[in-house]
């Protein structure tokens, strides 16, 4: 049994569904992620998981336990802020100490749990300092050992890095993922930040419009999109509408109209004649400025139109002769770092049959 | 520091009347009221602390002193209990009504003070409604009839009744500002509706608690208005006595004592107010 359970969750606010009959399971230790636009429902859903909010129908269980009747104060899962909500007028240790008072832990048993805590999250030695003399990164390590001290079944992070600069973001990715192995706790961790939820999670929730578009681990959601909407949020795609004409074995054809057929590999059977979109991620194209090569796969000629110099990368944005653009990524790799094609340049861009993913309607 | 227009603002209306006020204290009263010449018929200087002798040797002062310092302080305390949960209401309304509450809590200042003060002689008199409902409740406990018109009880209500928006204003300042998201976090971390209350709300409200209680505090010490009209006999308060000084005895002297004495604790207890506001107001800076 799975240790959080969400089942057939809806959740409306007057007209609005911000939660519709969402069902999902996270298991104990996992690092789990809900990630969508803002308006997908992925807060609103945390807030009912914390109990700040209650389903119109459906159900949040703990353990198997229904929380329906719990309020959030009763519930055995803590919540980080975006806000961090810091208690201004407490010091550190103060704002750590409060959930144990809050448990009625023993007081001779504190000090030694905010220490630990406080150790966890690297903060030690900064007991006595007020919210208002922590940087940023300091006052959400701070949030997170409070979160922790009294070793909740779930923690519930609801953007907690947002606020930060993206250095010291990453530096914190690095430290929730060793801490959540530490600690062993269930994260459900709310962005809207696909490389954030890439690189943090075990398992994601693609949401869109209330709804879960893709449960999957990250490689999944990010090679084997299920749907545009998928494709398109995660990272960048090349994304091209067309009808299948013809299939040989694992292989099919797809007559996009401004590019005619490209031949992709697929898992799924799609019949002669049923649409769908190919996704193609810009790091799987090859681009060079050679005749065309003979291995198998797609092959096209196009004029450079734009380009992204990134410095470790530039993206060109392709013009091919059918007026269909392709976006390729390609490392800068010469020892100068210097780009190696500018706008106007003819390439010749390749890929094979395995690196397109074929979405069927 | 204090810069060109606020200080000369002081100069002139702190500080040179207190000044006058010190001066007069050390002079003796004139024949028929105001302050007798400062250099006599014989051509001494004449100045001394009669005054400040009959302070300290006449211990009906102190007690009077004692008695207003109560009063102020039982009026603060229930103008607190009374304004927190009308300021908390209004600072938790929806911001379109938050106007028109607030404009109803200051709409008393629209009519004259002492049309206020009479107001209340009718509502507490012993015809009206309030007085035969409480006498007839008393009666049937077999207790004896009280008035309510010209007691410490009548003197108390008013002055809750005219301070009671000083209390609300900068509580309500306070508590509007409040992020709702401590609250939020701390129930989360477990704490009950009193808990959020007792371990967030509150101490991040205490700077609007102090300015509201230095804000009735200090005039409710000098009343003498709604004693005059309201109390009885024995609710003679440090405004009185000083507003007899100079009208009915003439002892603009003594008067003087009184006021800088008064005045001087206004300022240690505003000052104190100030010192402890800042000491946990430091922390509560987000």
């Amino acid at each position: 049994m799975a240790l959080l359970d969400i089942k057939g969750v809806t959740r409306r606010f007057g007209e609005f569904t911000a939660v519709d009959n969402v069902s999902l399971s996270v298991e104990a230790g996992e690092f789990f992620t809900l990630l969508g636009p803002s308006g997908c429902g992925k807060t609103t859903l945390l807030r009912m998981i914390a109990g700040f909010d209650l389903p119109d129908a459906g159900s949040v269980l703990l353990d198997g336990e229904d929380l329906a009747h719990r309020p959030p104060e009763a519930r055995p899962v803590r919540t980080v802020f975006q806000s961090y909500a810091l208690f201004p007028h407490m010091t550190v240790e103060g704002n750590v100490a409060f959930p144990l008072q809050m448990a009625k832990v023993p007081p001779r048993d504190r000090p030694q749990r905010i220490a630990a805590a406080l150790e966890d999250v690297r903060l030690t030695g900064y007991d006595k300092r007020f919210p208002h003399e922590l940087s940023g990164g300091q006052k959400q390590r701070v949030a997170v050992a409070r979160a922790l001290v009294t070793h909740p079944a779930v923690l519930l992070l609801d953007e907690p890095l947002a606020a930060l600069d993206a250095k010291l973001r990453e530096e914190l990715q690095i430290e929730l993922i060793n801490l959540q192995k530490e600690v062993g706790i269930a994260f459900v961790y709310v962005t809207h930040d696909q490389t954030e939820a890439l690189a943090l999670s075990h398992r994601i929730a693609v949401m869109n419009h209330g709804r879960v578009e893709q449960l999957d681990v990250p490689s999944r959601i990010y090679g084997f999109p299920n749907s545009r909407f998928v494709a398109d949020f995660i990272g960048q795609c090349n994304l091209y509408s067309g009808q299948v004409v013809a299939r040989d074995g694992t292989i099919v054809a797809i007559d996009v109209p401004s590019l005619g057929p490209v031949r992709v590999a697929t898992r799924s059977e799609p019949a002669l004649g049923s649409s769908g979109t190919i996704a193609l991620r810009p790091e799987q194209i090859r681009i060079a400025a050679g005749a065309p090569a003979d291995a198998p796969g797609n092959h096209y000629r196009g004029t450079v139109a734009d380009l992204l110099y990134m410095g470790d990368v530039t993206v060109y944005k392709v013009e091919t002769s059918g007026g269909s653009r392709i976006e390729a990524l390609l490392a800068n790799s010469q020892g100068s770092g210097a780009k190696f094609f500018e706008v106007g340049d003819q390439v010749e861009m390749s890929w094979p049959v395995d690196a397109g993913h074929f979405i069927a309607e | 520091m204090v810069s060109g227009p606020p200080l000369a603002f002081l100069l002139v209306f702190f500080a040179a009347p207190t000044l006058i006020m010190v001066l007069a204290s050390f002079r003796s009263p004139g024949e028929f009221g105001g302050l007798a010449p400062l250099v006599d018929a014989s051509g001494r200087i004449d100045l001394n602390v009669d005054g400040y002798a009959r302070l300290v040797t006449e211990p009906v002062f102190a007690q009077v002193f004692v008695k207003s310092a109560g009063y102020a302080a039982l009026t603060t305390l229930v103008c607190l209990l009374l304004a927190y949960p009308l300021a908390t209401l209004i600072a938790r309304s929806a911001k379109k009504h938050r106007d028109l509450l607030l404009l109803l809590v200051i709409l008393p200042f629209w009519s004259n003070f002492l049309i206020r003060i009479y107001a209340w002689m009718i509502i507490l008199g012993p015809n009206a409604a309030l007085a035969r409902l409480v006498n007839r409740a008393l009666a049937a406990f077999g207790a004896d009839p009280v008035p309510l018109l010209f007691s410490a009880f009548a003197v108390l209500v008013c002055l809750v009744y005219v301070s009671l928006p000083f209390m609300v204003l900068p509580l309500y300042a306070n508590l509007e500002k409040h992020d709702r998201t401590l609250l939020d976090a701390a129930q989360d971390l477990g704490a009950n509706a009193w808990q959020r209350f007792w371990r967030i709300t509150f101490p991040l409200s205490l700077p609007g608690v102090y300015a509201g209680a230095a804000l009735v505090f200090i005039p409710a010490l000098g009343v003498f208005a709604i004693p005059d009209i309201l109390g009885g006999p024995d609710d003679t308060l440090i405004g009185n006595l000083i507003k007899q000084q100079f009208l009915e005895t003439r002892d603009w002297p003594f008067g003087s004592v009184l006021s800088i004495v008064l005045t001087a604790a206004a300022l240690a207890l505003a000052g104190g107010a100030a010192w402890v506001a800042r000491r946990s107001g430091g922390a509560s800076r987000a």
